[in-house]
C-alpha cells in the first residue's frame, strides 16, 4: 500500500502540517527510509510501513498528536521496543506510530514506599539496576528484559522465570497514567495497594496499546532476595520431567523459577554457551529458590527430594553465584542457540494446566513428525507456560505456511486441554485465528463494547488483539476440528 | 473429591434475561453479609444461594473454580483438607458470606501485601452480563493475555458488571510453620520498623499495629525460627485468633459507633494532620480510622495528598458519601464501561452512584 496517502481520504501533507505545529521537526519522521525501522516488531514476518512516524518528549506532546489523530480519524499505534513477538507494534498503513522511546527517564525510587515511577519507554532492566542500590528490584522478568520497555510490558502483561513466585506485570504495577485517544490524562491504580472505582488498571495490563496510551507507570519493589541456588535436574524422558514440575509444586513448593529445556533446544545451548548440561538427557529442569538463607536450604532440599522421586538421573546443585548464573546461561541463550541450528525458527506461546505437560509434549512430538518440521521446547514449566520453536526454512516454498499450520495446530490443542493460545506474548496481529478458536462471538462482542468504552472510533491499534466476529466466521469456515464445526452459533459466509 | 452440588445457572440467566426484557432492575444477593459495606440499591432481589459447589479442584494445580453461591467457609475447608488455603485470606463478616460476594467485594485481608488480593488470584470466570449473554473468560491456567482481563474487573465491581456464575483462582499452598511476634511501641516505632522489614527479606506475612506491633512470620519451620531470632519481640499466643480478628473486625477496635474509613495508602505515609482512632495493617498500607475528628471531605483529601484513596467502610448513616467522586474523565469512563456491561442498568442499580 502507498505510504503517500491514507485510506481515510487524509491527506498526508496537510496531516503533516498540522503536526508540525505541535512537534519540533527532529519529532516527525515521513521518509520512507526514516519509517524503515519500524515496519516491523520482532515478528518479523509482517511487515507495514507506517504512513507517519511521531517521537514526542512530553505528555503534552502525546496529547495534542493524540487529539489531532482523533479529530482526523487517523489511527494510533503505541510502541515501546518493538521486541513484541505477535506484531502488536505493528503499524497500520494508514495510520501514527507513536514511539515512546523517548520517555526513558526513572523519575523516582522510592525505598521507603518500595516503588518507583518510570516513564514508559524505560527499559526493564533499568528499573532493577536503579532499585539495587536500596537493596530492592523488580521482579517481573522477560527474556528480553534489557531491551523492552516497561509501558510494553504493560500492554503485554509481560512475564518471564520469576512470575511463578513473584506473579506478571499486572501483580507488580501499581498505577498507570494513560492518555486517551481523546487525550484525557486518566490514573489508574493509586499508590496503594488498589485503586477507586473498578478495576481499570487490571483491564489496562494486556490491552495490547488499545484501551490508551501509557505515559507512566508506578511499579512495585521487591528486597532482593538474601541467597538464591538452584538445582539442575536431568531426566531420560520428557514425560517424567513434565510430571517431575508437577510434583514440585504438588509438594507445596513455590519455586522463584521452574523452567525446562528439551533435548534439541539442551544440545543447541551446550554447543553455543558452554554451560556444562548433561546433553544425553531427554530433558532438564531448572529450579531455584530464593530468600532467607535457611529457607532456601529447606526448600531446596526439598525439591531435591521431589526431583529425585520423579526418576531423575541427576540432580546438581549450584554451589556459588556463578556457578548459578551458568546453569541459566544456557536458558537464558535458548532462543539465540536454536536460531544458530535453524534457517528461521517460529516460536508458540501457549499456557496449559500443568498436568498436561506430558500429554502436550506428547502431541507437540507428533505434531512435528506429521508435518516434517523438528519442534525445540523450552519454557516457563512452573506456569505451564510453553514457547514451543518450530524449525523451518523460510527460503524453502511451502515451509512457512506449514510452520504456521503446526502453530496453529498446537495452540488448539493447548486450548482443547484446558488451556489459552497465549500466555505471554499478546494477541497482536499473530494470533487472531487462535483467539476464534477459544472464544464465543458473545465474548468476543463483550471485548468489543469495553474497547468501544475506551476508544469510541476504534482508532487506537486497530485490527490487534481481538478478532472481528466476521473473521472468525471466515476463519471458522475453512477450520474443522475433529468433523466438528467450532461456535456454530456464528453466522457464516 | 465428590462435592454434591447444585447448578442454578439455567434459572439465573432465565431471570436475568426477563430482567432484561422487562428493563427490570435486580439486586443480586448472595447472604447479604456485606450489605453494610456496598450500602443500599435498587431492584428485584436474585439470589444466588442456591447455585453452590466447587466444580473443579485440583491441588496440584494450585487452581479452584466454584459457583458463586457456594459458602466461603466451605471453600477454605476443602482447600485446608489439602494443605492449601486463600491466599488473600478473605474477610467473611458473617457465617454466610458466598464465593460470589468475597469477588465481587474485593476485599483481602492481612496476609494481602505478600499473598496477593482477590483479583490477583482471579484466574476466571463466567458470567451473565446485562444483555443475558453468558460468557466465559480468562481459565484455569496462571499466565493468559488472550483478550482483555475482564475476569480481574469482575473483582471489586459489587456485581454492577455482571451476575456471576463461576469464579477460578490461583490457591496457595499453607505454609509449614507460622509465628507471630510482638513488639510495643507508639504508632511512629511501628511505621519505622514496618519499612525496615518491609524492606528485608524476611518470610512475613502480615504486619500490624493496634497500640502494639506484630509481625506474622511463615514457611519452612526452619526459616521461620531463624527469622524470629533475628527480629526478637514477644510470642503471641494465639495469633491465630488475632489475625482473624483483624480480619473480621471483630477486634475490639472495631466496636462501638462512629464512622468507620479505610484507608488505602503509601505504607510510609505520614498522616499527621487526621486525628482519631488508628489502626494499621498491611505493613502500614491499610489504615483503619474510627471517629475521625475531620470530615469526610477533609479525610479523601489528605489520603487522596499522599497517593492513596478512603472510602466510608461502614457508617450507621444510610445517605452517607461514602467516597470521593472520581476525576470527571475518569468518572466518565466509568459510566462507559458499567454500560459496555450492562446497557440498561440492570444490575444493582444505584450502588456506586456517589462515585460516578
Ligand atoms: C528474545 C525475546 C524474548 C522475549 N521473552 C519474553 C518473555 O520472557 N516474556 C514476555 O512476556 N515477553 C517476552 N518477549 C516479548 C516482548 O519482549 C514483550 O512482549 C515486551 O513486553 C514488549 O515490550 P516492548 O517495549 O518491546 O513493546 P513493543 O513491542 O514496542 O509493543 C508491544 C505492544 O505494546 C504496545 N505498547 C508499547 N508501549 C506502549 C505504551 N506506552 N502505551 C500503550 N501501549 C504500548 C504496542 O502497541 C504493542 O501492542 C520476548 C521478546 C524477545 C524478542
Ligand atoms: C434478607 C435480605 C434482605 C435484604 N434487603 C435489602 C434491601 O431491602 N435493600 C438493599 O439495598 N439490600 C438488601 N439486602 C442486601 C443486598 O442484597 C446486598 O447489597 C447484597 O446482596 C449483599 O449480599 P451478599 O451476601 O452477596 O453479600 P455478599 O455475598 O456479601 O455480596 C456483596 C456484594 O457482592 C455482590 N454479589 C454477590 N454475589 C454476586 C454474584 N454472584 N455476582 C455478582 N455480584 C455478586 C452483591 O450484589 C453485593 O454488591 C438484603 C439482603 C438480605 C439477605
Amino acid at each position: 500500500m502507498s505510504p503517500e496517502r491514507c485510506t481515510r481520504g487524509e491527506d498526508r501533507e496537510a496531516f503533516l502540517l498540522e503536526l508540525r505545529r505541535i512537534l519540533p521537526a527532529e519529532a516527525l519522521l515521513s521518509d520512507a527510509e526514516d519509517l524503515r525501522p519500524f515496519e516491523c516488531d520482532a515478528l518479523s514476518a509482517y511487515t507495514v510501513l507506517p504512513w507517519i512516524a511521531v517521537l514526542p518528549a512530553t505528555v503534552g506532546q502525546v496529547q495534542a498528536v493524540l487529539r489531532l489523530c482523533h479529530s482526523h480519524g487517523v489511527p494510533v499505534v503505541a510502541r515501546g521496543a518493538g521486541t513484541g513477538l505477535s506484531g502488536g507494534a505493528l503499524p497500520v498503513a494508514d495510520g501514527v506510530l507513536l514511539s515512546l522511546a523517548k520517555f526513558n527517564r526513572i523519575l523516582e525510587v522510592d525505598p521507603a514506599n518500595r516503588m518507583a515511577r518510570v516513564q514508559p519507554g524505560v527499559r526493564n532492566l533499568a528499573i532493577s539496576e536503579a532499585a539495587a542500590r536500596f537493596g530492592l528490584y523488580y521482579a517481573p522478568d522477560p527474556s528480553s528484559q534489557v531491551a523492552c520497555t516497561i509501558g510494553g510490558n504493560v500492554a503485554e502483561n509481560s512475564g518471564g522465570v520469576h512470575c511463578l513466585k513473584y506473579g506478571l506485570t499486572v501483580h507488580n504495577v501499581l498505577q498507570v497514567t494513560l492518555l486517551t485517544i481523546e487525550g484525557d490524562l486518566l490514573t489508574l491504580g493509586s499508590l496503594g495497594l488498589d485503586g477507586p472505582g473498578y478495576d481499570l488498571l487490571a483491564v489496562v495490563n494486556g490491552s495490547e496499546g488499545l484501551l490508551g496510551v501509557i505515559v507512566e507507570v508506578v511499579v512495585k519493589l521487591l528486597p532482593l532476595p538474601e541467597t538464591a541456588r538452584t538445582l539442575l535436574a536431568a531426566f531420560d524422558g520428557i514425560e517424567a520431567a513434565g510430571d517431575a514440575v508437577a510434583g514440585v509444586i504438588g509438594a507445596g513448593l513455590l519455586p522463584a523459577g521452574l523452567e525446562m529445556m528439551d533435548k534439541l533446544t539442551l544440545r543447541a545451548t551446550e554447543e553455543f554457551v558452554h554451560a556444562g548440561y548433561p546433553v544425553d538427557a531427554a530433558a532438564i529442569v531448572l529450579c531455584e529458590m530464593d530468600g532467607m538463607a535457611e529457607q532456601v536450604e529447606a526448600e531446596i532440599a526439598r525439591a531435591r527430594q521431589v526431583l529425585a522421586a520423579h526418576g531423575a538421573l541427576e540432580v546438581r546443585e549450584s554451589r556459588d553465584e556463578a556457578e548459578r548464573r551458568k546453569f541459566w546461561a544456557g536458558r537464558k541463550a535458548a532462543f539465540p542457540a536454536v536460531g544458530r541450528i535453524a534457517a528461521d525458527y517460529y516460536c508458540i506461546d501457549g499456557t496449559i494446566p500443568r498436568k498436561r505437560l506430558a500429554q502436550v509434549l506428547g502431541r507437540i512430538g507428533e505434531l512435528s513428525e506429521q508435518y516434517g518440521l523438528a519442534v525445540g521446547n523450552v519454557f516457563h514449566a512452573g506456569d505451564g507456560n510453553l514457547h514451543p520453536l518450530i524449525l523451518y526454512d523460510a527460503s524453502l516454498p511451502g515451509e512457512l505456511e506449514r510452520a504456521e499450520a503446526l502453530g496453529e495446530d498446537i495452540l488448539t490443542f493447548c486450548v482443547e486441554v484446558g488451556g489459552t493460545v497465549t500466555g505471554e506474548h499478546g494477541v497482536g496481529v499473530e494470533k487472531l485465528n487462535p483467539m476464534c478458536v477459544q472464544f464465543s462471538a458473545p465474548a468476543l462482542r463483550q471485548f468489543h463494547a469495553l474497547k468501544e468504552a475506551f476508544d469510541d472510533k476504534g482508532l487506537l491499534n486497530p485490527g490487534k488483539a481481538v478478532p472481528t466476529l466476521a473473521r472468525c466466521a471466515e476463519f471458522g469456515h475453512v477450520h474443522v476440528h475433529g468433523g466438528r464445526l467450532r461456535h456454530s452459533e456464528l453466522e457464516r459466509f | 473429591m465428590t462435592i454434591p452440588y447444585q447448578d442454578d445457572a439455567d434459572n439465573l440467566t432465565g431471570q436475568v434475561r426477563a430482567a432484561c426484557a422487562r428493563r427490570e432492575p435486580l439486586r443480586i444477593r448472595g447472604s447479604g453479609s456485606k450489605t453494610f459495606y456496598t450500602g443500599p440499591c435498587e431492584g428485584r432481589p436474585l439470589s444466588t444461594l442456591a447455585h453452590t459447589g466447587i466444580v473443579h479442584y485440583e491441588p496440584t494445580e494450585l487452581v479452584l473454580t466454584a459457583r458463586s453461591g457456594t459458602p466461603l467457609a466451605r471453600i477454605e475447608a476443602a482447600l485446608a483438607e489439602s494443605g492449601q488455603m486463600l491466599g488473600f485470606e478473605p474477610p467473611h463478616f458473617g457465617t454466610g458470606a458466598t464465593w460470589g460476594g468475597t469477588v465481587a467485594c474485593g476485599l483481602s485481608g492481612p496476609r494481602r501485601p505478600w499473598g496477593g488480593s482477590v483479583r490477583d488470584a482471579v484466574l476466571g470466570c463466567r458470567i451473565v452480563n446485562g444483555r443475558g449473554d453468558v460468557l466465559s473468560f480468562g481459565g484455569e491456567v496462571m499466565k493468559n493475555v488472550a483478550g482483555f482481563d475482564i475476569s480481574r474487573l469482575m473483582a471489586g465491581a459489587l456485581g454492577t458488571l455482571g451476575l456471576l456464575l463461576e469464579i477460578s483462582v490461583k490457591v496457595q499452598p499453607r505454609p509449614e510453620c507460622e509465628m507471630t511476634r510482638c513488639f510495643d511501641g507508639s504508632s511512629a516505632e511501628a511505621r519505622e520498623r514496618m519499612i525496615q522489614w518491609g524492606g528485608s527479606g524476611l518470610p512475613m506475612t502480615a504486619m500490624a499495629w493496634d497500640g502494639r506491633l506484630y509481625l506474622r512470620l511463615s514457611g519452612p519451620e526452619k526459616a521461620v525460627s531463624a527469622a524470629v531470632r533475628r527480629v526478637g519481640g514477644d510470642a503471641l499466643v494465639s495469633a491465630d485468633a488475632f489475625w482473624s480478628s483483624l480480619r473480621e473486625q471483630t477486634h475490639g477496635f472495631f466496636a462501638g459507633a462512629g464512622d468507620l474509613w479505610r484507608l488505602s495508602l503509601p505504607p510510609a505515609a505520614s498522616l499527621d494532620g487526621l486525628s482519631g482512632a488508628w489502626l494499621l495493617d498491611w505493613g502500614g498500607a491499610q489504615r483503619w480510622l474510627r471517629a475521625a475528628d475531620a470530615g469526610p471531605a477533609e479525610v479523601c483529601a489528605a489520603v487522596q495528598a499522599v497517593g492513596g484513596h478512603a472510602r466510608l467502610f461502614r457508617t450507621a448513616n444510610p445517605a452517607a458519601e461514602r467516597c470521593a467522586p472520581l476525576a470527571p474523565a475518569l468518572a466518565g469512563l466509568h459510566r462507559r464501561v458499567r454500560a459496555a456491561f450492562d446497557p440498561e442498568g440492570i444490575f444493582n442499580r444505584g450502588l456506586w452512584q456517589e462515585a460516578f
